[in-house]
């Protein structure tokens, strides 16, 4: 895990999504450092529109990469407030600078998942790594 | 290399045609094109020196070792071919009449019969040419059966993770919601969330097995149970089904529609875009929904049959006539017990690999596999930096394919290896040793690996270029 960059002021969720609240019911979302290393080089991304809804555990967005296509879960419910579609034509945003690269802005966020620290969040993904699944 | 197009010489032919001794019927001016199409013009000997060219640049199982997992990269006896080049097969035309083909039908009547005994299912269509093809009829004809019962609540199909990634593909595009059931710790299909996830809105069912970990999953028959109670239907990805041809039939264990990769299983040839041949077998309560047109018997005359409830045609007339010759081909030199013999060997041999490999590697499901088995370099790349990818490049220096890299999705740095029943020890232990080689060489010197493969035509691509910018056509030059 070294040189993996995992904000504390984020919060982090096992499907490696990180969340930055705004406000209370505001949020952006984002993948993680680790997920992107893991994913490798990314060619595309599905984003959704503004305006639609985000539940949790649902699929809102899926990422190729040169490995694979992956699907990315809404952590919390709401509703889609902004979406950052520069990414769709410039997916390698996502390895260069993951927390910058948020994917949607979440608003009237009405419920939360239980996130993980920073700190949880690193320790779930060395027991990932040393389980090889 | 150069392109077909650069080496285009106005004028360069391979063929004269001798002078005409009919009349010349014009085409009608609207037919005709306002341009001549820009061929390559080449002479015979440019063209045969670029085949080969190419050829040189690839490698198929005829160069080597090709354990690529999930593909079943297994020997094409050429008796496949030469029966294929029959000229009452060959030189035959799809509008004939059904009276002049007897004998067509009647191939495909036989192999119907005798995939149908393998995979213990009632009927079969070989209009579905490929493996998704494949499934993507199969699924339909569950949304057909569900719809003709006026179940049209019937949207959720429930797909283990670890099943080939064009299962869920397969049902979205049906229009079906996919619900995704986790592996449990040994990589089976965990029934308690199945249980909590069936219900009356599920249609049914897509179970890769053996799945993509290379396991068969000791619970199938309460899974196919939990499906049918719930009144869905059971749908086998049969791309995987060389460890058990002859040993046990999908239809026995509850399945009610297959499909089959003959380019896998059934020895026809396999790679670089096909054609192939995906059929689509099913149990008498989804019949009338196969895909049409199929070949049924009436006393001792074949013909086509046209089911009203069928799904309609999914590929012009009847699939990749040819292929199928060449599966029969392989069945009948194979013999009744040959299937099993096949199964067994396949089994046999990737024991012995997996065994084998993992003194160094480490296997990601231990225990007794199937046709393949996953290794997980997630261990090496952090001690070392050394990844799945670059084990692969190493590889080729070697002369062998590489195993499949990255996939199944639920193992890390995961290299799938399928060696196949075809291979004999000798060149099974040679690979073995090349492997062990490399995992000493990440260890003593990784830049070596990161920097391979050093030998072949082409190193590392540009796979994000490839995949944002492809190029798919020639640009000629401006005149």
């Amino acid at each position: 895990m070294k040189n993996m960059n995992h904000p504390e002021h984020l919060f982090y969720t096992k499907s490696h999504e990180w969340i930055l609240f705004t406000d209370d019911t505001t949020a952006k979302i984002g993948i993680t450092d680790f997920a992107q290393d893991e994913l490798g080089d990314l060619v595309f991304i599905n984003l959704p529109e503004e305006g639609d809804e985000v539940e949790i555990d649902q699929v809102f967005a899926d990422l190729e990469s040169v490995k694979a296509v992956s699907d990315i879960y809404g952590p919390v419910n709401g509703k889609i407030s902004a979406v950052n579609e520069i990414l769709m034509d410039e997916p390698e945003l996502i390895n260069s600078d993951p927390y910058g690269a948020w994917f949607i802005e979440v608003s009237d966020i009405t419920e939360k998942m239980n996130f993980l620290s920073a700190a949880e969040y690193i320790q779930f993904c060395e027991e990932e790594k040393e389980l090889g699944h | 290399m150069q392109l077909i197009f650069e080496r285009s010489r106005e004028g360069r032919r391979c063929a004269l045609l001798p002078t005409s001794d009919v009349d010349i019927k014009e085409i009608p001016a609207e037919f005709l094109r306002a341009q001549a199409p820009k061929l390559p013009m080449v002479s015979e000997i440019d063209l045969s020196r670029h085949y080969t060219e190419l050829e040189k640049q690839v490698h198929g199982v005829n160069d080597g070792f090709y354990p690529l997992g999930s593909c079943t990269m297994k020997y094409n006896p050429q008796v496949n071919n030469e029966m294929a080049g029959l000229p009452g097969f060959a030189n035959i035309h799809p509008l004939q009449d059904e009276a002049s083909v007897q004998g067509a039908l009647e191939l495909l009547h036989t192999t119907k019969e005798y995939l149908c005994e393998i995979t213990g299912m009632d009927e079969m269509t070989f209009q579905t040419s490929a493996g998704a093809h494949g499934e993507f009829g199969g699924v339909l004809m569950i949304k057909a059966y569900h719809e003709s019962r006026g179940d049209h609540h019937r949207k959720k199909i429930m797909i283990p993770d670890a099943a080939h990634g064009t299962n869920p593909a397969t049902a979205t595009m049906a229009g079906f919601t996919v619900v995704t059931i986790p592996s449990d710790e040994n990589g089976h299909v965990d029934l308690e969330k199945l249980r909590a996830e069936v219900g009356p809105d599920t249609a049914g069912l897509m179970l890769t097995n053996p799945n993509t970990l290379g396991l068969f999953d000791p619970n199938i028959l309460e899974i196919t149970k939990i499906i049918h109670d719930a009144g869905g239907l059971c749908y086998y990805d049969g791309a995987n089904i060389n460890p058990i041809m002859g040993v046990v039939r999908p239809g026995d264990m509850g399945f009610d529609v297959i499909h089959l990769n003959l380019h896998k299983s059934f020895s026809t040839p396999h790679g670089g875009g096909g054609p192939g041949s995906g059929p689509v077998g099913c149990k008498n309560i989804l019949a009338p929904f196969l895909p049409k047109y199929n070949v049924v018997k009436e006393g001792d005359k074949y013909r086509f049959d046209n089911s009203e409830q069928s799904i309609g045609m999914m590929k012009g007339f009847y699939g990749n006539f040819l292929v199928n010759v060449r599966a029969l081909s392989y069945l009948m030199t194979l013999g009744a017990e040959g299937p099993k013999q096949v199964a067994e060997n396949a089994t046999l041999n990737a024991n012995y690999m997996m065994e084998k490999l993992a003194h160094k590697f480490d296997v990601a499901y231990p225990g007794i596999c199937m046709h393949e088995f996953v290794v997980t370099m997630n261990r090496v790349k952090r001690e070392t930096g050394v990844n799945a990818l670059d084990m692969a490049k190493g590889m080729l220096d070697y002369g062998i394919h590489p195993p499949t890299m990255y996939f199944p999705i639920l193992v890390g740095e995961a290299l799938m290896f399928e060696p196949t029943e075809t291979e004999s020890k000798e060149t099974m232990d040679e690979a073995i040793e090349i492997y062990l080689e490399l995992y000493d060489k990440a260890y003593s010197d990784p830049e070596y690996l990161k920097n391979a493969p050093y030998n072949t035509p082409i190193k590392r691509p540009d796979e994000v270029g490839a995949a944002r910018n492809p190029k798919v056509r020639y640009i000629f030059p401006e005149n």
